[in-house]
């Protein structure tokens, strides 16, 4: 690590955070690289934590076209029209956020996503996905475990009041602090593809049944063809259906997801904003703590559910709980 | 319920922001995006540099204009056309009275201070108002929902006092930096430039008898022919040097201390070295005195490097001359400000030079600031969580869904695998002094003490009161308020300087005061105990006022984990109580994931005893076995550390 010095500017605007986790961490954020894809409420909210918090460059794709829908939990964007006519949602969302903080470089970068090749994804020290489907979570993924250096990934989804973080560091070496002592900690992560392919029939009894309802909803989308998010109420009655086949092939007792859960996240269609800035704050404390080094990471999956208000890690596919 | 019904249900609320800080702007926007559409917001302060890392709503262009009013702005901009009225003002003013609260469906507090917490606290319960309180600590946070009559109030669990040091560990004895920094801020900033009519006790000596007092006072003025470098190291001869001497004439107290070092200024830099400070320009070229920097003029640059005692030294005299070459005008009236640059170096110097003499190690700038400003740690994700959690549960007030209330605690190291643990809230303490009428008994030396001491140490101070009136019977004894007559302002002045047994209507064992805040709209009973003795040490305030909170009693428990962590950052281990952020207060308390009913008695009052600024949860994670284990009670214990009070009034 050299030890470039933070300049009496950023010393003055971090002052608060550096007390939390240090001049050297600060130091560490400051030269990292942020790609985010799927510019929703969770993600903006996400943004702004990772541009306040003072990261080298944050770079934003969403290539959709904003509308009145995508506004919704967007307070990044003002409602009027010929702000954001003819333009991405990346790129309104790139102007504000580059107001944020004049010391964060943000930019868009246009395509699609599962086009790039790996050395893409080289220029950045975490990926986070949104919005996206089944196979390009899993293709992404990929591509970032065959790098040379460690990417830290991760994909975050709402649906109603719920919302679903995974992470994957890969082989994630820290420095734990317990009370007087600091342990030097190793973590393996199993990746995307292993962590939603681990037999349900081997996971824990207790299990947050919001991974098993999300599984299920995921996999009708792919058997169906469709955009992530792009599924209704309407759909019920067939998605009940692979809940039944699934429950039967993994050998799972169907109460592991009722039937109303299911019918929640697929009528609640819109974002809910405190949800947005509940899992788009515990994914900016991940994304500062894995690039910091400071902290225990969440590994593996992240719950959050505003009907009980319970925020759940779960560690699912590991190889020692992998089962 | 419909999400149709919902809206309309927010559409139609009516709700009060108190603050517009790290949890406040958060709070702003997500009410706004919820589709709240009538937000009130109170906020005294005004934007500072260190606030925009996480106060979103904020840019380096707002540095000193009102929050509330800011926020407003940048809010209407992602949100035109809904109502948001913006108060730059203390929300203990007049002008929020019970009949302002009434209007408001709910309240929201985002607040930084205990004093103003318990203020909203009591304005809440007698507009009866629900009342969503947070706070949040580093990644750290909490939400708790009161409601009157359902759930407890924000003051029916004891919240840890301000720290207060005995007088002689800070004058003569100090064994932490902490005690150092307040020397260095409270006795000697404050006798170098403060208010001169104020009492100080920096001379204050055991052994020192009535005419080197007299003499010390001298000390500090500045005599009219004196060279401004010859008075710095005289101040800093007589504080380091001469004053430690004295000290150590009383070999009673260092029997079992290690002694101090005297330290003169001729030893550590030589005289004729000393023209290697700083170069000096008579004027301020921009007339801008708060860039005046010690640091800066003898090239200094990291704030986070630990400066030799020659480094101290140079900071300390080069200090002393700046305030009087380049800040004169300010003399006489500084209150130490964290943010006054000036101010921070020569307290850190002072402090490390006095801890080099006890033998404490010193501290950097930035560490000595954080502990001499009480800053609290702040992140913009904990801030953003909480204001989360906040208008969920906002919602389920206005929908009045009680049994769906929660409090909510954001943890740092996961209990149970929650990094987001919901609880139910608790009913109200039926012993509460502020939701239920139970008197409060004080032991007081009625022969000794004044009543002035009442009013300052247990009314203001401890009950939190803003606009106090005693009376004893139908004997008033004192009052404050605008429309008094001038004799009666007179006579409540007399009885201040009276001993309580003296007064007109005397005060002695078995006395019961009434103590009541009109502006708060609450009274509450105070039986009066004589008694004798007070322990310096332990009851500093030569009182003690039982009934409101109870003495610590931290669980024995045999997990280590429930010890008390003084040690996880030094930082921080302050207990003093400005808090730049919010101050929070969480305490010990069982969860039960089952869901059974927790009862009031399980909640240890540990937290009072904390007397760290760090709050840390423990957790069971650690014995992975007992984790699907449902059947057991998990302790969170979480130490409640700064406390707000004493809000230090603002230069404008
Ligand atoms: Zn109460």
């Amino acid at each position: 690590m050299d030890n470039e010095e933070l300049t009496e500017q950023e010393t003055a605007l971090y002052d608060r955070q550096i007390r939390v986790w240090g001049v050297d961490a600060q130091r560490r954020l400051s030269k990292s690289h942020i790609l985010v894809s799927g510019m929703k409420g969770t993600v903006v909210e996400f943004c702004k934590n990772i541009v306040l918090a003072g990261v080298g460059s944050l770079t934003l794709m969403d290539d959709r076209m904003v509308t009145e829908d995508s506004l919704s939990a967007n307070f990044l964007i003002p409602p009027v029209d010929d702000v954001f006519r003819g333009k991405s949602l990346a790129e309104v969302c790139c102007d504000a956020l580059r107001d944020f903080n004049p010391m964060v470089q943000v930019s868009v970068q246009k395509g699609d996503l599962s086009s790039f090749d790996g050395d893409f994804y080289d220029k950045f020290s975490a990926v986070v996905v949104s919005c996206c489907s089944l196979a390009t979570k899993r293709l992404i993924n990929e591509k970032c475990r065959k790098r040379q250096k460690r990417i830290a990934f991760y994909t975050v989804d709402c649906r109603d009041s719920c919302g679903e973080i995974f992470v994957d560091l890969q082989n994630y070496t820290y420095a734990q602090k317990r009370l007087d002592e600091t342990i030097e900690c190793q973590l393996q992560y199993p990746s995307f593809e292993e962590a939603v392919a681990v037999r349900w029939s081997t996971l824990p009894r207790r299990l947050s049944k919001l991974y098993f309802a999300m599984r299920v909803i995921e996999n009708f989308e792919e058997a169906e063809g469709r955009k992530a998010g792009e599924t209704s109420i309407a759909d019920l009655p067939r998605i009940l259906k692979l809940k039944k086949e699934l429950c039967e092939e993994q050998s799972l007792n169907e109460s592991h997801i009722p039937d109303a859960l299911l019918e929640r996240l697929l009528i609640g269609t819109k974002e809910h904003p405190p949800v947005c800035a509940i899992i788009g704050g515990i994914l900016g404390q991940e994304v500062i703590k894995a690039i910091s080094g400071k902290g225990d990471p969440l590994k593996n999956f992240f719950f959050f559910d505003a009907l009980d208000g319970k925020g759940i890690i779960e560690d699912i596919g590991s190889i020692s709980t992998g089962n | 319920m419909g999400s149709e019904q919902q809206l309309e249900v927010i559409k139609s609320a009516k709700v009060l922001m108190v603050g517009a800080g790290g949890i406040g702007c958060e709070l702003l926007k997500t009410l706004a995006l919820s589709g709240f559409q009538d937000i009130h917001i109170i906020d005294m302060d005004t934007i500072e540099v260190s606030n925009l890392n996480r106060q979103f709503l904020f840019r380096q262009s707002h540095v000193g204009q009102s929050k509330a009013k800011v926020a407003r702005e940048a809010v209407l901009r992602f949100r035109p056309n809904i109502n948001i009225t913006p108060y730059h003002a203390n929300v203990k003013g007049p002008e929020f009275n019970v009949d302002f609260f009434k209007q408001f469906n709910v309240v929201l507090n985002g607040l930084d201070n205990l004093d103003a917490r318990r203020h909203v606290n009591r304005l809440c319960l007698a507009a009866d108002v629900p009342l969503v309180e947070s706070g949040t600590t580093g990644f750290l946070g909490q939400v708790t929902v009161h409601v009157k009559g359902k759930t407890e109030c924000y003051e029916c669990q004891p919240k840890p006092t301000p720290k207060s040091y005995p007088v002689c560990t800070i004058t003569s004895t100090p064994s932490k930096f902490v005690h150092c920094i307040v020397w260095a801020k409270d006795l000697l900033f404050a006798k170098l430039f403060g208010d001169k009519s104020q009492g100080n006790d920096l001379n204050v000596r055991s052994s020192d008898g009535a005419s080197s007092s007299e003499n010390a006072e001298d000390a500090f003025e500045r005599r009219a022919d004196e060279d401004v470098e010859q008075y710095g190291r005289r101040i800093y001869d007589h504080v380091f040097g001469y004053n430690i001497e004295m000290a150590l004439g009383n070999e009673e107290t260092w029997k079992n201390r290690n002694r101090p070092k005297p330290i003169y200024s001729c030893d550590v830099l030589p005289e004729n070295l000393s023209y290697q400070n700083g170069t000096l320009e008579k004027d301020c070229p921009n007339g801008d005195s708060s860039l005046v920097s010690a640091m800066a003029s003898l090239g200094l640059k990291n704030p986070q490097d630990i400066w030799s005692l020659l480094e101290n030294t140079r900071i300390f005299l080069e200090a002393l001359k700046l305030f009087f070459v380049k800040r004169e005008k300010d003399i006489g009236n500084l209150i130490f400000d964290k943010d006054d640059q000036l101010a921070v170096e020569i307290v850190t110097a002072a402090a490390n030079i006095r801890a080099a003499s006890f033998g404490i190690p010193l501290h950097s700038l930035f560490e000595a600031k954080g502990i001499a400003g009480n800053i609290v740690h702040a992140v913009a994700t904990t801030n953003a969580i909480i204001a989360g959690l906040i208008v969920i549960e906002a919602i389920k007030v206005l929908h009045g869904d009680t049994n769906r209330y929660r409090m909510t605690y954001c943890v740092e190291h996961p209990a149970r695998k929650m990094l987001l643990m919901p609880v139910e809230p608790f009913e109200p303490n039926k012993a509460c002094y502020v939701c239920s009428e139970t008197p409060l008994t004080l032991e007081v030396n009625t022969s000794r003490s004044k009543l002035r001491d009442i009013v300052e140490k247990i009314v203001k101070n401890k009950l939190g009161m803003n606009l106090p009136l005693i009376m004893h019977g139908s004997a008033l004894l004192y009052e404050v308020g605008d429309d008094l007559e001038e004799v009666e302002v007179a006579n409540y002045e007399a009885n201040l300087e009276k001993v309580l047994a003296e007064l007109p209507s005397p005060v002695t064992g078995g006395t019961v005061l009434t103590v009541e805040d009109l502006q708060q709209e609450f009274t509450c009973s105070i039986n009066i105990k004589h008694r004798e003795e007070f322990d310096e040490e332990k009851e500093p305030d030569g009182m003690l006022l039982s009934g409101w909170t109870q003495p610590p009693t931290t669980e024995k428990d045999n997990d280590p984990t429930l010890a008390n962590k003084e040690s996880t950052s030094s930082a921080a281990q302050t207990a003093v109580v400005e808090v730049d952020e919010v101050e929070i207060v969480l305490p010990s308390v069982r969860v039960d994931i089952g869901g059974a009913k927790r009862k009031l008695s399980d909640i240890s009052s540990a937290a009072t005893s904390a007397a760290t600024g760090v709050v840390d949860a423990t957790h069971s994670s650690r014995k992975p076995e007992e984790i699907e284990d449902d059947d057991n009670d998990v302790v969170v214990m979480i130490d409640g550390g700064n406390l707000g009070a004493n809000k230090k009034k603002r230069v404008q």
